[in-house]
């Protein structure tokens, strides 16, 4: 073969490349199939700081060195919420201590919350002797800065705690003891020195300062200057922390996370328009599902623009129920009951599956492995509900999951 | 990045008529040895790598000295997302031998990665042959696991990444100080050969590293190694191998150790934790010229049960290249000028193993494939263009990352 020959074949095969590269490179999954990415029309700014949150929570591995522990649940942030999706039985935690409104009575002891790892030499947090527990499964964290853009008396005017209206609903709101770093804004609306809690399983955490800051502390043994003091290993000594210099992260990284988990974007519908799913949805708020999983909120002003004036369909009321015995583990937080747990939202719930290794793990322990099993564990205030839903035809209530699917 | 191939493409088609041959009177000037792959070679083990060089010798001066360098572009993306076009200069090394007497030899090797991000040492050791089959090696040494951290040079290789598995299961390059014995039996058609050597190991930073996976390259981050052990127990890596002409070679090895600081002051830290690690090397030559070569490795580390399951307890990994010469004749006045289109298949598995709470596979894994074509000016030089495609799943096996792109660079001795 001539040279000339092989330099115009080598050349062809680049030029080939060239022309296939843009069928040769991975393109962008549709946007209604990923969880993670930031809501739309961020400022640069909040792009910058977006992504340094992003890189804060999805890329920063703590290690022994730079504080992780001794005793922990997990290494990272991401790690829990792997595509900022919900998380997997293997980074559940376990809280510990509370078994009513009174508080939890472990504090000396390690709680509330268990780390059951721990770095190399070290032994784990063991669970006290007639401490009541539960089992939480890492939520999703998509969508949650529209959830804290709503203010305190749009979250109370959904509350019955006396079921006036005798549905035998009656969501009430948990109201929290702030932490000292808490600053309290205008969306509030506290009572005795109290707020609204609205995330986590029992509500407990006021905003998401509040809830990232116990993160750190409890899922990792990571200080911050919002909470300096390392979890301490009780069964080990009164001053069984790190040695690594506190405070281990940051107020500057803390808020950067804050930040990303306030503007990760909100989880996208798909096949809205699907004449089953739309049917589906006609029956769940025909079961009533929707007065506990309200459908649609709308933000009052925000500091940060693209929250503001919001219509978003999150299906949670933010508001605690009794769910009944079956889901009692006689552990709470804050003034709730131990049966009672805040209504998850349910925005996102058909992409659990690809967060959580192609199988669900539901309910706020993952007991439940499928959308219909879930419903049907639902108790307490959810009874009624659930017996419409067992009640419904096959045909229907694959309706109303392929609903649930598409969300 | 179209536009760029497009331009280096017609750039390559027009200059077809370009010929050269700058080597001939450097050579002339220099004696240079440019015999890789060649006859002589078909009874050299991948362990002969170290010294299977091309060395710069200037008249009679007993030192000789070399060096290979490798730099290349690269434009990837992940799942439609790119940060563009980047140039990258992986590489350079420099050799320096001297052979101090006939069956004393010294040689080192220093090489700047990616710029002077990483400045090491990767050998420094001084050989004394006893016997053929009892040499001493002491220095700065490259363990001899697998195939690829002994003969890792750039211009032997026909892709432009380094194999997935040889650099974050066997952390390649890895070189360690300490000392040993190797040496080599012949027959007419056979080699044997083994190695083994004592030298510092591994720290506890593979697994408390900002990976999030047990991962044995993270020692490599402790530059106190060079000058005592982590644990003060020794790393110890033996390998045997056996070649026979026109068949190929095969190679088995191991090594094996303490990992973490088990104690301080005599006061007892935790238990001895051991990290071991198994490799299968093999290459051979088909009849056609099909060039095969490949690598397995398996690793064990002894990681607290207390610790999380994200930091696996069991790694695996390997690769097969296959080389095809296409084309091999004198070509734009390089008289051993030799097309190649090469294939790699490469898989790891950081984290073998099943999650505890649900009996589900811990994934943590990564598949690649890697077309691509060379052009070898001169056995020492390499131009190479790679097609990269791989599929990373996470932890919990949720669906892959997808990452593809195009890469194209050289590799030279010099």
């Amino acid at each position: 073969m001539k040279k000339t020959t092989l330099l115009f074949l080598y050349g062809a095969v680049l030029v080939f490349a060239a022309v296939a590269c843009e069928t040769m490179l991975p393109g962008t999954p549709a946007d209604d199939a990923l969880l993670d990415g930031p809501i739309a029309e961020l400022t640069p700014e909040q792009n910058a700081l977006f992504l340094a949150g992003d890189a804060a929570f999805n890329n920063e591995i703590f290690t022994p060195a730079t504080g992780l522990g001794p005793t922990f649940v997990a290494t990272s942030c991401g790690s829990c919420h792997a595509g900022d999706g919900k998380g997997h039985p293997f980074t559940t935690l376990t809280r510990f201590g509370q078994s009513d409104e009174t508080g939890n009575q472990f504090m000396h002891q390690g709680g509330p919350q268990l780390q059951n790892r721990a770095i190399s030499g070290h032994t784990p947090e063991q669970l006290p002797k007639g401490a009541t527990f539960s089992n939480f499964m890492p939520p999703a964290n998509t969508g949650l800065g529209l959830l804290g853009a709503l203010s305190d008396e749009q979250i109370s005017a959904n509350a019955d705690p006396n079921d006036k209206d005798g549905d035998g609903i009656s969501g009430v709101p948990n109201w929290i003891e702030p932490p000292h770093f808490f600053k309290s804004q205008w969306y509030h609306k506290p009572q005795n020195g109290k707020y609204i809690g609205r995330f986590g399983k029992k509500a407990a955490a006021i905003d998401l300062l509040h809830q990232t800051v116990n993160a750190y502390k409890q899922d990792m043994g990571i200080t911050s200057e919002f909470d300096p003091e390392d979890p301490i290993n009780y069964a080990v000594s009164g001053q069984a922390g790190d040695l690594a210099d506190d405070p281990e992260v940051s107020s500057a990284k803390v808020n950067a996370v804050v930040f990303y988990l306030r503007t990760l974007k909100v989880p996208v519908q798909r096949t809205p328009n699907d004449a089953d799913v739309v049917a589906g949805k006609a029956l769940f708020m025909s079961t009533d599902c929707g007065k506990c999983h309200t459908p649609q909120w709308k933000t009052p002003q925000s500091d940060v623009a693209v929250l503001s004036n919001q219509t978003l369909a999150p299906y949670t009321d933010l508001l605690l129920h009794d769910m009944g015995s079956g889901l009692d583990d006689g552990y709470t937080e804050g003034i709730a009951k131990t049966a009672e747990w805040r209504t998850p939202p349910l925005w996102g719930l058909g992409l659990a599956e690809t967060a959580q290794g192609g199988r669900v793990f539901l309910l706020h322990d993952g007991r439940a492995h499928s959308l219909d099993e879930a419903i049907r564990l639902h108790g307490g205030e959810a009874t009624k509900s659930r017996s419409k839903y067992v009640a419904l035809t096959d045909t229907d209530r694959a309706k109303l999951l392929k609903f649930l699917d598409s969300l | 990045m179209k536009h760029i191939l497009l331009l280096w493409g017609l750039l390559l088609m027009a200059t077809a008529q370009a010929q050269t041959d700058s080597t001939s009177a450097f050579n002339q000037l220099f004696g240079r040895d440019t015999t890789l792959r060649t006859k002589d070679q078909q009874l050299k083990l991948n362990m002969d790598a170290t010294y299977d060089r091309p060395f710069l010798t200037a008249n009679k001066m007993p030192v000789s000295v070399g060096g290979y360098l490798e730099a290349n572009t690269q434009y990837m993306q992940t799942d439609g997302i790119t940060e563009g076009l980047s140039f990258q200069m992986r590489r350079m090394t420099l050799f320096l031998a001297s052979s101090i007497n006939r069956r004393i030899k010294f040689l080192s090797e220093i090489e700047f990665e990616d710029g002077t991000k990483e400045i090491n040492i990767e050998f420094a050791a001084l050989d004394i042959e006893l016997h053929p089959l009892v040499n001493l090696r002491g220095g700065i040494i490259m363990n001899p696991i697998g195939s690829f951290n002994q003969n890792h040079d750039g211009p032997k290789w026909e892709f432009i990444d380094r194999p997935l598995s040889s650099i974050t299961i066997i952390p390649s390059t890895w070189s360690n100080v300490g000392f040993g014995l190797y040496g080599k039996k012949y027959t007419r058609d056979w080699v044997w050969a083994y190695e083994a050597y004592l030298t510092n190991g591994f720290d506890d930073q593979i697994i408390a590293n900002n990976q999030n996976r047990t991962f044995l390259p993270a020692t490599k981050a402790n530059r106190d190694r060079f000058e005592e052990s982590f644990n003060g127990v020794p790393l110890v890596t033996l390998k045997s191998a056996i070649k026979r002409r026109r068949i190929g070679e095969i190679g088995i090895s191991w090594m094996g150790g303490v990992y973490n600081k088990f104690q301080s002051d005599g006061l007892t830290l935790d238990k001895r934790r051991r990290v071991d690690v198994w490799a299968l090397d093999f290459n051979t030559t088909l009849p056609m010229g099909t060039y095969i070569n490949g690598e397995l490795v398996w690793a064990s580390i002894d990681v607290p049960s207390t610790y999380t399951q994200q930091f696996g307890r069991m790694q695996q990994g390997g690769w097969v290249d296959i080389v095809q010469p296409l084309v091999r004749k004198r070509m734009l006045g390089w008289n051993k000028a030799v097309v190649n289109a090469a294939l790699r298949v490469e898989r790891v598995d950081y984290n073998v193993g099943t999650f505890a709470e649900t009996g589900d596979p811990i994934r943590d894994d990564i598949w690649a494939i890697v077309p691509g074509i060379s052009f070898r000016p001169s056995p020492t030089t390499v131009i190479r263009g790679n097609y990269r495609y791989h599929w990373q799943t996470d932890l919990l096996g949720n669906p892959p990352a997808r990452t593809a792109g195009f890469q194209f660079g050289f590799s030279t001795y010099f």
